[in-house]
């Protein structure tokens, strides 16, 4: 139990609802004593009201019809329910009427409103009482012309009665309020205990290997939910980034296992075949571009799996996408025309986004390699590719589109993997990891690649957030 | 037709002692007898590299890590330092930042296998003034170190280029050969330009990429063949010699005609 407690002391929410208890509970006897007071404050003020009505009504009486009238009318009122206390007193402070049997004497020679109740005996009280059993009042004490000193007081046992019952009230209220607050946290703090063992359940399992677990999810949407849910989402991106390291193993193992076999074979059967100087001179060529093209492709492979896990490769800074298309066009312009392609530029001005040059360029120069290599009509028309800047809604479009024969639907997905080619025979020079770069820079961009029918032909847009 | 007559220098041509190398380079200005230090912890990857600068008719030295590096190119004078980027007891970019505290302005190659666009980025600001990712032709950093050792500073550029009878206007932006005029596109201009800035050494695909287009990485298609040609079509087509010429396994050299 106790341990249990100090657990629960740790919850952040359980100390902090401890602490507001507190303040609350502070803030409540204050209010306590301020109203208990400004009741008894505001029950005094009316008592003082009547008294100085009562006053100044025997006053009346006792300028008409002189001292005895005075004395009788005093009677009169002390019979009365809830009678006021009246005192006539000579200078001395000796008692000569009333219905007050004992007091201090100050009171009675001293004009004006008593400071504070003070204490005295009626006529039913018992005699020798302490201080503090003996009833209370408050009076206003007055001279007459002939040397004699009327008071007259209430009894205030009511406010003082009354206080209590106000104090008892809120305190038994306030001690309700804490327990209860106290056990409405006690059980909140065990549910966030217990999400929170939940939690550590779970990344426990995690960690022991099974990777498809994730976190409880109540939806509640609380921050509970809040936090698994990004805990969540950060394991997708780890096994995301896992498989796809895999897959780069893999491919590497398939891919580059094969030209590295063929590089063998040929020098293999070159040096079987006994070469003289220029053929071994011609051989040597062939394995120096044949390993200048696994480099090439290990290269790419490198880079999209440091691109893919994040942006902590490349810098990513403003960037004028026009400027971007513009220079792309001009490097790639000639290298069209040479193979008998038309290349189209349409762009639009000033379209910016966050973005780094190189490898948008890069993304971009693959796509139109891409284009110019496999994007030609079959019918024999004259091959055209169209890159295309586009900007709206926030968003930037780069597209490259040909009129060729296009990517079957069913295929559009994979194309986008690494080592995956249309073109089974691979008669054509590529390493089938074009798209899957620009898909990659696309994604560190926080953009898309999307791969459309252009009617006839591929339209390849690079869509990214402008800036 | 060009490539024939281009394809005059190829690499492996070059004399082989370094007595003959020296008369070689005089006759055929070629850039020759640098004193490069090789700042290679790798021992057979040091090794070639030095014999092959012996061959191309330099002067190379070598130190196996960083420290050692540091000290050689603090007490020496060189015309090119070679760093690897990872080096025992001191790396590469750490001993090139030391040395460019001390004032020391050599040009510095760095090598490296990190090849991602920041990693160059942050090799360049420690200092290096060039960056070539393993694995590399040896071709290629042969072009790179002989450009690098006989750079013109920018405070030193002239505004007026000449090869033989090719001349280039940097200010009114002018192209004659043998006082005709030829009209050329900005980045041709920018070609052409960057090639007479080093006439006569031998500058590859991948420096033309990197100066004249600002990009590091490596197309597919080869686009600067075409650009070179169509800049060829346009300085060499009418006359007898061609200025611009393919060396072939390596890049392209602008050389004035041999004078016969």
């Amino acid at each position: 139990m106790w341990n249990r407690l100090r657990l629960l002391w740790s919850v952040t929410a359980v100390r902090l609802s401890v602490a507001y208890t507190l303040a609350f509970g502070l803030l409540a006897l204050f209010l306590v004593f301020y109203m208990s007071g400004s009741a008894v404050q505001f029950l005094t003020s009316q008592y003082r009201d009547a008294i100085e009505r009562e006053a100044a009504g025997l006053q009346l009486v006792y300028e008409r019809r002189g001292i005895n009238a005075m004395i009788r009318e005093m009677e009169f009122r002390s019979r009365g329910p809830g009678a006021s206390l009246y005192v006539v007193a000579d200078k001395e402070g000796n008692i000569l009427a009333g219905n007050v049997r004992d007091l201090d004497k100050k009171i009675l020679i001293t004009n004006g409103w008593t400071r504070h109740p003070f204490p005295y005996d009626g006529f039913g009280d018992q005699t020798n009482r302490k201080d503090d059993e003996r009833s209370r009042a408050v009076a206003v004490t007055f001279s007459l012309p002939d040397a004699m000193q009327v008071m007259v007081g209430k009894d205030i046992g009511d406010p003082d009665r009354f206080r209590n019952i106000v104090r008892r009230a809120l305190g038994l209220s306030m001690t309700m309020m804490l327990v209860a607050g106290f056990l409405i946290w006690f059980f909140l703090g065990r549910r966030a205990l217990k999400r929170i063992d939940m939690v550590s359940r779970s990344t426990e399992r995690i960690m022991a290997g099974d990777r498809a677990e994730r976190l409880p999810v109540t939806g509640a949407n609380d921050e509970f939910d809040r936090l698994s849910a990004r805990m969540n989402n950060m394991l997708d991106r780890i096994s995301t980034l896992d498989s796809g390291l895999r897959d780069v193993s893999d491919s590497i193992a398939h891919d580059l296992k094969t030209p590295l076999t063929r590089l063998r074979n040929k020098v293999e059967a070159a040096l079987a075949s006994d070469p003289g100087k220029r053929e071994a001179q011609d051989v040597l060529n062939e394995v120096i571009a044949d390993s200048d093209s696994i480099i090439k492709t290990f290269n790419a492979l490198l880079m999209i799996s440091r691109v893919e896990s994040g942006s902590q490769v490349a810098e990513l800074n403003g960037l004028d996408l026009t400027e971007l298309v513009h220079d792309v066009h001009e490097l790639y312009e000639p290298v069209a025309e040479e193979e008998g392609v038309e290349l189209r530029l349409e762009t639009a001005p000033g379209v910016k986004t966050i973005g780094n040059r190189e490898l948008l360029a890069q993304g971009l120069t693959n796509l139109l390699d891409n284009s110019l290599k496999y994007g030609r009509p079959e019918n024999g028309n004259p091959a055209v590719v169209t890159l295309r800047l586009e900007s709206g809604g926030g968003k930037a479009v780069i597209s490259v589109s040909d009129n060729g024969p296009g990517i079957p639907s069913e295929h559009r997905d994979k194309v986008r993997e690494r080592f995956h080619r249309l073109d089974k025979s691979r008669s054509k020079p590529g390493s089938g990891l074009g798209l899957a770069l620009v898909e990659a820079v696309a994604k560190l961009h926080s953009g898309t690649l999307e791969l459309g029918d252009s009617e006839p032909g591929l339209s390849a847009r690079l869509v990214l957030p402008a800036k | 037709m060009h490539e024939e007559q281009a394809a005059a220098l190829p690499v492996s041509t070059r004399p082989a002692t370094a007595a003959a190398a020296f008369l070689y380079c005089s006759i055929r200005d070629y850039v020759c007898d640098m004193k490069i230090l090789v700042i290679e912890d790798d021992q057979e990857a040091a090794d070639y590299l030095l014999k092959a600068f012996r061959e191309a008719g330099h002067n190379p030295d070598h130190a196996a890590d960083g420290l050692s590096g540091l000290h050689m190119a603090q007490s020496n004078s060189y015309d090119v330092l070679i760093v690897d980027r990872m080096l025992p007891k001191l790396d590469g970019l750490t001993a090139l930042q030391e040395l460019r505290s001390e004032g020391d302005q050599t040009p510095a190659l760095i090598l490296s296998a990190l090849g991602q666009v920041d990693d160059r980025v942050k090799g360049l600001r420690s200092g290096g003034d060039d960056y070539l990712t393993k694995p590399y032709a040896f071709s290629e950093l042969l072009a790179r170190v002989e450009v690098l050792a006989r750079r013109v500073k920018p405070e030193e550029a002239e505004m007026q280029l000449r090869v033989g009878d090719l001349e280039l206007d940097r200010l009114s932006r002018e192209v004659r050969r043998g006082g005709n005029k030829i009209l050329l596109q900005p980045r041709e201009f920018r070609l052409l330009e960057y090639l007479m800035q080093n006439a006569g050494k031998v500058v590859t695909r991948t420096m033309l990429l990197e100066e004249v287009w600002d990009y590091h990485f490596d197309p597919q298609t080869n686009v600067i063949d075409v650009h070179i040609s169509r800049l060829r079509s346009k300085i060499d087509k009418d006359f007898d010699t061609a200025m611009l010429q393919t060396v072939r396994g390596a890049g392209y050299i602008l050389k004035a005609p041999a004078e016969a």
